[in-house]
């Protein structure tokens, strides 16, 4: 289970204080799918950096099946069972994509790499020699993250947009995964397909809880939300 | 061979004994081992120090090792080597040089190797470079390569510097005829109070002639390397050097990319990205459970690979 208490986050900027995230609490218990959702700006990537260890809250805590992991470092909070899916992936030069999945997994199974990378639609013989460059491309570089992030095969994965920028087959590959994995997942996403698959939904405004409750509760609220333009426009 | 020998042949050439095809060991500045075959004749230069490998037309799936190891101090060894490849070839030469020294007395080593390519043929070089030894000793290479490519005939040139030289300036030159295409993929590691410099000119003379040269430097404690290369287009060709390096702690690297177009359908490139490891890729291995010295050292072999 992970709990989210009283998370506030604050940059200082020429001198300026600016709250990006105030007072944040939540809970999501284990195996089930949360979707944070809400507009630009509202603090989505940044809560997930949070949860991470990529950035430090300025004040609350965070607790991970019971530990308080708010001091931990990101490779503390890995090696706990949280892993992290990029939302614009990393570029390595030299680096292969066997030898990422081979980090990220833990061993060099060839077939489970293929397993994991045919989920998300790339042949395995195709890609696991391709260097992680700029050369792939964007939609390439997200589904490779995405499985890299599954070949941790992690107790608790969080996805910043893992939608962005891929092919609607790919797309629904995504949602079935989400759909079908027996994990803790917490999604940023905007997209109403992926909002379906949640258990819980939080709604962010402005760096605040807007909504916070069950999908049967909260999703047929989002296309009359003010903090939810996007899919209001979406859905029509 | 003794244990040192092996140890960087192993190193320099990825192999543990006497390898197939034809061969030619050198050891502490002596002709060690040589071999020819019924296609590939090595012969003893007369003049100098030094082989011509002379490589029959249509030799194809062939492979040639000319390693050369140094294991004591105070070793200057020069070499000419020569090799006249025919037309419609296939093969692979496996060169590279293995200095251990743990003395007061620096050693060095000079290869000075000329490639004559035939007509259709296709080459792999494969040269690395080690030096093993204290810190107050020297290991030094100065090599000097020159490549003549004929019509249609492709190279592939991977040199490696692994580490532990202490002095570096090696020259490449090449000149490309019709269709002619040359690969160079360079990778140099330095450490402490290592220096290393390469230079290359390329001449593409031929008609739709065309050379890719990748550049991957880690310099690392005081070290400083110096990356200068001239490509010259003198016809409808098309060449592209990409020079990446990365620093760490006070290690410098000057990055030089000359393109010099002398013809209208002449199409040059040139890529330089100079900097530290970046930080989000230090954070995309932490969150995969890396610690952040793991990660660096992941990255870096990664990037040298």
């Amino acid at each position: 289970m992970l709990e989210v208490k009283n998370i506030s986050y604050n940059v200082t900027e020429n001198g300026l204080t600016k709250t990006i995230l105030s007072n944040i609490s939540f809970v999501c218990p284990d195996n089930q799918n949360l979707v944070i959702t809400g507009h630009n700006g509202s603090g989505k990537s940044t809560l997930l950096k949070i949860i991470m260890g990529i950035l430090q809250p300025t004040s609350g805590q965070i607790f991970y099946d019971g530990k308080d992991i708010t001091n931990l470092s990101i490779t503390q909070r890995a090696q706990l069972g949280i892993a992290y899916a990029f939302q614009q992936p990393v570029t390595f030069k030299g680096m292969t994509v066997r030898r990422m999945l081979e980090i990220a997994s833990g061993n060099n199974d060839f077939n489970y790499f293929c397993s994991l990378l045919s989920k998300l639609g790339l042949c395995a013989r195709d890609y696991v020699e391709r260097e992680m460059n700029d050369k792939l491309s964007g939609g390439e570089r997200k589904r490779i993250e995405i499985a890299t992030v599954l070949a941790r095969d992690a107790k608790c994965n969080l996805f910043d947009e893992p939608e962005a920028g891929i092919d609607i087959w790919s797309f629904d590959a995504l949602v079935e995964i989400f759909k079908n994995n027996k994990k803790t997942n917490i999604i940023v996403s905007h997209q109403s397909k992926l909002i379906e698959q949640a258990d819980k939904i939080l709604v962010l405004s402005n760096g605040q809880v807007d909504k916070f409750g069950t999908k049967e509760e909260i999703f047929p609220t989002l296309n009359h939300s003010q903090t939810c333009e996007k899919l209001r426009r979406e859905n029509g | 061979m003794d244990k040192i020998s092996l140890e960087l042949l192993k190193q320099i050439a990825d192999i543990e004994k006497i390898p197939q095809g034809a061969y030619n060991f050198r050891i502490d500045g002596k002709k060690a081992e040589q071999h020819s075959t019924s296609e590939i004749q090595i012969v003893s230069k007369k003049d100098k120090q030094g082989i011509d490998i002379y490589v029959a037309p249509n030799t194809k799936g062939k492979s040639v090792h000319i390693p050369v190891m140094l294991t004591k101090g105070g070793l200057k060894d020069m070499v000419y080597n020569d090799f006249h490849i025919g037309e419609n070839c296939d093969i692979v030469i496996v060169a590279g040089c293995g200095i251990y020294n743990c003395s007061n007395a620096t050693s060095e080593h000079q290869g000075i190797h000329t490639f004559y390519i035939g007509k259709n043929s296709h080459v792999k070089y494969v040269e690395k470079h080690l030096g093993i030894g204290e810190n107050n000793s020297k290991r030094e290479f100065f090599p000097i390569t020159k490549v003549y490519m004929q019509q249609s005939s492709t190279m592939e040139m991977e040199t490696t510097q692994i580490g532990g030289v202490s002095n570096t300036n090696r020259k490449s030159f090449a000149k490309l005829y019709d269709n002619a295409k040359l690969i160079i993929k360079e990778k140099i590691m330095t450490d402490n109070d290592d220096v290393s410099k390469s230079s290359f000119e390329v001449q593409l003379v031929g008609k739709k002639s065309s050379v890719d040269v990748l550049s991957r430097s880690v310099a690392k404690g005081k070290s400083k390397q110096t990356f200068t290369s001239n490509i010259i287009g003198k016809s409808e060709c098309f060449g592209h050097v990409e020079c990446d390096g990365i620093i760490l702690d006070n290690g410098i690297i000057v990055s030089t990319p000359k393109i010099n177009a002398q013809n209208i359908d002449s199409t040059l490139v040139h890529e330089a990205a100079i900097g530290k490891i970046a930080q989000d890729q230090i954070t995309k291995l932490e969150t995969l459970g890396l610690n952040k010295e793991d990660a660096e050292k992941i990255i870096i072999e990664s990037f040298m690979l």
